[in-house]
């Protein structure tokens, strides 16, 4: 049954956010081109321009727009909050980051902003179609914006390595759905679990292959091991921003349609893919944190650090419930802010022609500029998941859905790598703070940055101390459905 | 009540510990006396509370509970009796005289120092009041963060290897009690009160389980043998206030973990489970006693000696009878008090000499009479002479030894004789015989100094003498507590595990 919506005016009320992004994108490029004195202008207007977008997003109510392909619902508000969180951290520490290279593109904004509609539409999404086609949409503005350096040949091969792959995740995840849609004939993600009840398909040996091709493909946007050889080499050759923003946007916007996909599309099939995940899970903490123990660079370290924090967050899924996703969710907006601090402290190490990403960079910062490296330490030990920081209740969230989903040895392999990962993010806390400096630097730290870094902090310890507000908001809004 | 006690004890700290972040960083004596005035204020703090505590019920006491994450069941519950009220008694006196034995000892980013001791010193006033498992926890880990910076920055030469061991000892530890927390709260009944938890009855198995994981982040904290090796580098290698507190607070926190979790929420576990308890003591204190023979350096033969001290906390603890129980307790008290001050004291001639080799030690006695004087007596309280608090203490725990496990108690006992041996072989070492030609001319105690050691010496003639001043405390609670083990399950006293039928 194939309903069909007749369009009216009315209906794109429920997409204003993503047509006013858009909008706000085409306006950026005209400024930039137009008005080019006035570049400064450009991350304030992207930054207002989200800001709005947010204020729309959270008062929006639940509704199934376009027939069911496009829905406003709590777990879309959920993941869109955070996406446009990641977005406008980004913008804000845009100026600040690209003056140091010089490198001065006004696309890059409008860049941004598109990614951002495709996340959007990915957490929106209520079928295969709309879910791809968000997905591209994010995925092809990133391609360009890790490649931003273009004189840099790390960046060149980065941005080549994850176009080839990005396109290779994209293609199974294709063939996935159109074994799906071969097998129930719809594309409409709810429908297809109704139909796969219905038609008693759940031992069908095409539906098992269509959530292999899948899980294959999602797991290539998340980087889950052993899907995630691309995201060393790319978040290294990244420009630092770009690697940041990546790491916690389009990561949740992976997260939001692997949830959408398995929890609302295939949840006939959680007994197939719960163990599955669960051994990613592990095999992913395991390579991310073991990994990132032999690291030299410090870009490189968080790189691994964040195939681990994949794994972690998949823990979440493994029930296949509300209550298991809102764990995976709360850990997302806390690795947001965690994620991004650590980022930022990255990115003002930096200095004009020199990147400064090796772990020796950080060498006696306590001394020269305590404030920052305070910081750091709070962002590293939030990532270890050390109380009282944000990163502690996220943690014990997820294990806590683990274990009530029935897999306490995947519980117990989690600590155990975790408590390995508290060797090499200590590792940074040892030089900032017990070693002296080979080269003594000054590091200039611009308003936006410290805006950054001041969010990045309340956000952190704020849902450490205070989580409670936060998890209200997102059961709430998964218990909406 | 209607003051929130607990909360102003746990956070009052906290605040004054950021509040030296106002203070602009050259005025390094602003700082030292802010950070001294905080801890004496908290100090007189607990002291209030000591003076309107009941001592007559096992129920907690100045409870406080308010929902803190509603949709993790977690609450912002405290409450103390009469066991946790005697370590944050503990837990403020030490922190008073880390921050006078730091006065001058730390020259280096002094303000971060006075910082990380009053939030740890916050962060153990915590443990000692929650009753809510996550709360517990939190404050538990959160203590990592401070003492982890104290050790690997202000510490000896080898500190950063020391400090990261000693965290990652820990922290390996208290993720498998986070498991066995998780596990608790889905068969408790979905709450992570404490209270909640110890009145259910658990299935014996899970009770080994979850004994298990406990035991983990309890016994690297002790540190039982052979979980022990974190604390001679950490004790070693940590500032002497580092090592006070170590010594003093932080160990203590495993046993207390013990008599806050194992033993009321896991009785059948308990009693299965402590037979293997009683030896792994026994080999802590035999085993601690004989390395403390072959130490050359003086902190770490301090650090061994409380591997065999706290050996014998652990015997008190399952020999699982009122004596037992009540002498290892007071036992802890002593033990932070006399190591604490023995630490104190090593600090104080480190200051001077700046080694820790006991070979280049000689014939301070008459270099230094008052030091002297204050040292013996840490010694012979450390032996456990009658008339100190030590004596106290062990005879308590030994005599719950041989109404339980005979055998126990007489390794125990036996192993006081190598207590003496090494405790008073150090102190012939380092104060009697020629005087070294380094020794000559060593500065005098400080009146500041003899501030420090006083209370500490005040407190051991006086436990010593009249112990029930603190034994009053325990009565209710450790008979309460009892009850709770030997009331459900099994009956009778420590059954052998071969003995008890398994469902």
């Amino acid at each position: 049954m194939i309903q069909t919506a007749v369009a009216t005016w009315t209906v794109l009320g429920h997409i204003l956010p993503e047509l006013l992004l858009i909008g706000i994108g085409v306006l950026l490029i005209g400024c930039d081109l137009f008005i080019p004195r006035q570049r400064q202008v450009l991350p304030w207007l992207m930054v207002i321009g989200c800001i709005t977008a947010l204020i729309m997003v959270l008062g929006a109510r639940p509704v199934t727009a376009f027939g069911g392909m496009f829905l406003v619902d709590g777990y879309a508000m959920v993941f869109k909050t955070i996406c446009l969180g990641a977005v406008i951290l980004t913008a804000l520490s845009s100026e600040p980051f690209w003056q140091v290279f010089g490198a001065r593109q006004g696309e890059y904004y409008s860049l941004l902003l598109f990614s951002l509609v495709g996340m959007l539409l990915m957490a929106s999404a209520g079928d295969l179609m709309v879910l791809y086609l968000g997905l591209e949409l994010m995925a092809l503005p990133v391609y360009a914006l890790v490649g931003m350096h273009k004189r840099d040949q790390r960046t060149s091969e980065a941005a080549v390595k994850y176009f080839l792959m990005g396109a290779f995740a994209s293609a199974l995840l294709l063939f996935g759905m159109s074994f799906l849609y071969g097998l129930t004939g719809t594309t409409e993600i709810g429908r297809i679990a109704e139909l796969i009840v219905s038609m008693q398909l759940d031992a069908n040996p095409a539906l098992l292959a269509a959530l292999g091709l899948l899980l294959a493909g999602l797991c290539f946007k998340v980087a889950v091991a052993p899907f995630h050889f691309w995201t060393p080499d790319v978040y290294e050759g990244a420009p630092t921003l770009v690697t940041a923003f990546m790491s916690v946007g389009p990561k949740a916007a992976g997260f939001a349609i692997f949830g959408r996909v398995l929890l609302y599309g295939l949840p006939q099939l959680q007994n197939h893919w719960g163990p599955i995940l669960a051994v990613l899970a592990l095999l992913t903490m395991a390579v991310g944190n073991i990994t990132a123990l032999c690291q030299h660079s410090l870009k490189r370290m968080l790189a691994y650090s964040s195939i681990a924090h994949a794994g972690y967050a998949l823990l979440g899924l493994l029930a296949g419930t509300d209550e298991g996703m809102a764990a995976t969710v709360a850990y997302l907006v806390i690795y947001l802010f965690m994620n991004f601090g650590a980022f930022a402290v990255l990115m003002l190490l930096a200095a004009p022609g020199q990147s400064r990403e090796a772990l020796d960079a950080c060498k006696g910062l306590a001394s020269r500029h305590p404030a920052i490296a305070a910081l750091m330490l709070v962002f590293l030990f939030s990532l270890t998941g050390i109380p009282p920081t944000g990163g502690f209740i996220g943690k014990f969230y997820l294990l806590r859905a683990a274990f009530i989903a029935g897999y306490p040895l995947t519980v117990v392999g989690a600590v155990l790598f975790s408590a390995i990962s508290a060797f090499f993010y200590l590792r940074v806390v040892r030089l900032m703070y017990m070693s002296d400096a080979d080269d003594p630097v000054t590091l200039t730290c611009s308003p936006a940055m410290g805006a950054v870094l001041c969010v990045c902090l309340a956000g952190t310890l704020g849902l450490g101390l205070f989580p409670g507000f936060l998890l209200n908001w997102i059961v709430a809004a998964l218990a909406g459905n | 009540m209607s003051m929130p006690l607990l909360s102003i004890l746990i956070f009052f700290p906290i605040l004054g510990g950021l509040s030296l972040l106002c203070v602009s960083r050259q005025h390094i004596a602003t700082i030292r006396t802010m950070a001294l005035l905080v801890s004496l204020v908290e100090l007189c703090l607990t002291l209030t509370l000591v003076l309107l505590f009941d001592r007559s019920t096992h129920e907690m006491q100045f409870v406080e509970q308010s929902p803190w994450i509603p949709a993790l069941h977690v609450n912002y519950s405290l409450g103390i009796d009469g066991i946790s009220i005697l370590f944050l008694l503990l837990t403020a006196l030490i922190i008073v005289l880390s921050v006078l034995v730091s006065w001058e000892s730390i020259g280096s980013k002094v303000a971060e120092f006075f910082i990380a001791m009053l939030l740890l010193e916050g962060a153990m006033m915590g443990v000692f009041c929650a009753t809510d498992c996550i709360l517990f926890y939190i404050f538990w880990e959160a203590m990592l963060i401070p003492m982890f910076l104290i050790i690997g920055i202000w510490g000896g030469p080898n500190r950063i290897y020391a400090t990261i061991k000693f965290f990652l000892y820990t922290l390996v530890g208290s993720l498998l009690m986070l498991v066995g927390i998780i596990i608790l709260y889905e068969y408790g009944g979905r709450t992570f009160d404490i209270r909640q938890l110890a009145e259910q009855a658990y299935p014996l198995k899970l009770q080994l389980v979850l004994f298990w994981a406990f035991f983990a982040a309890f016994a690297v904290k002790v540190p039982m043998w052979p979980v022990h090796t974190w604390l001679p580098d950490a004790h070693t290698e940590a500032p002497t206030a580092g090592s006070v507190i170590l010594a003093g607070v932080l160990i203590k926190m495993g046993a207390y973990g013990f008599l806050r979790f194992s033993l009321p929420i896991l009785p059948d576990a308990t009693q299965q489970m402590a037979l293997p308890m009683l030896v792994l003591s026994v080999i802590a204190i035999v085993y601690g006693a004989i390395i403390c023979l072959a130490q050359t350096d003086l902190k770490r033969l301090i650090a061994y000696s409380s591997v065999s001290h706290m050996g014998f906390v652990t015997l008190g603890l399952f020999v699982l009878n009122q004596r037992g129980l009540e002498g290892s307790i007071l036992q802890m008290i002593n033990h932070g008090i006399v190591t604490g001050a023995l630490f104190l004291a090593v600090g104080m001639v480190y200051k001077r000499t700046h080694t820790r080799e006991i070979a280049a030690y000689g014939g301070l006695a008459s270099v230094m009479p008052v030091y002297a004087g204050f040292f013996l007596l840490l010694t012979l309280a450390a032996v456990g002479l009658p008339g100190t608090n030590g004596f106290i203490g062990e005879f308590l725990i030994l005599l719950g030894g041989f109404e339980c496990q005979p055998w126990s108690a007489v390794i125990a006992a036996s192993s006081l004789i190598l207590g003496a041996w090494y405790m008073l072989w150090l102190y012939q070492r380092i104060f009697f015989g020629a005087v070294k030609a380094e020794m000559v001319g060593l500065a005098q105690l400080s009146p500041r100094e003899i501030i420090t050691l006083a209370p500490m010496a005040i407190l051991i003639l006086w436990i010593g003498l009249y112990p029930n001043g603190l034994l009053s405390f325990l009565h209710v609670p450790v008979a309460h507590l009892l009850n709770q083990v030997h009331g459900a399950g099994l009956s009778g006293a420590a059954l052998l595990p071969g003995v008890a039928p398994l469902p």
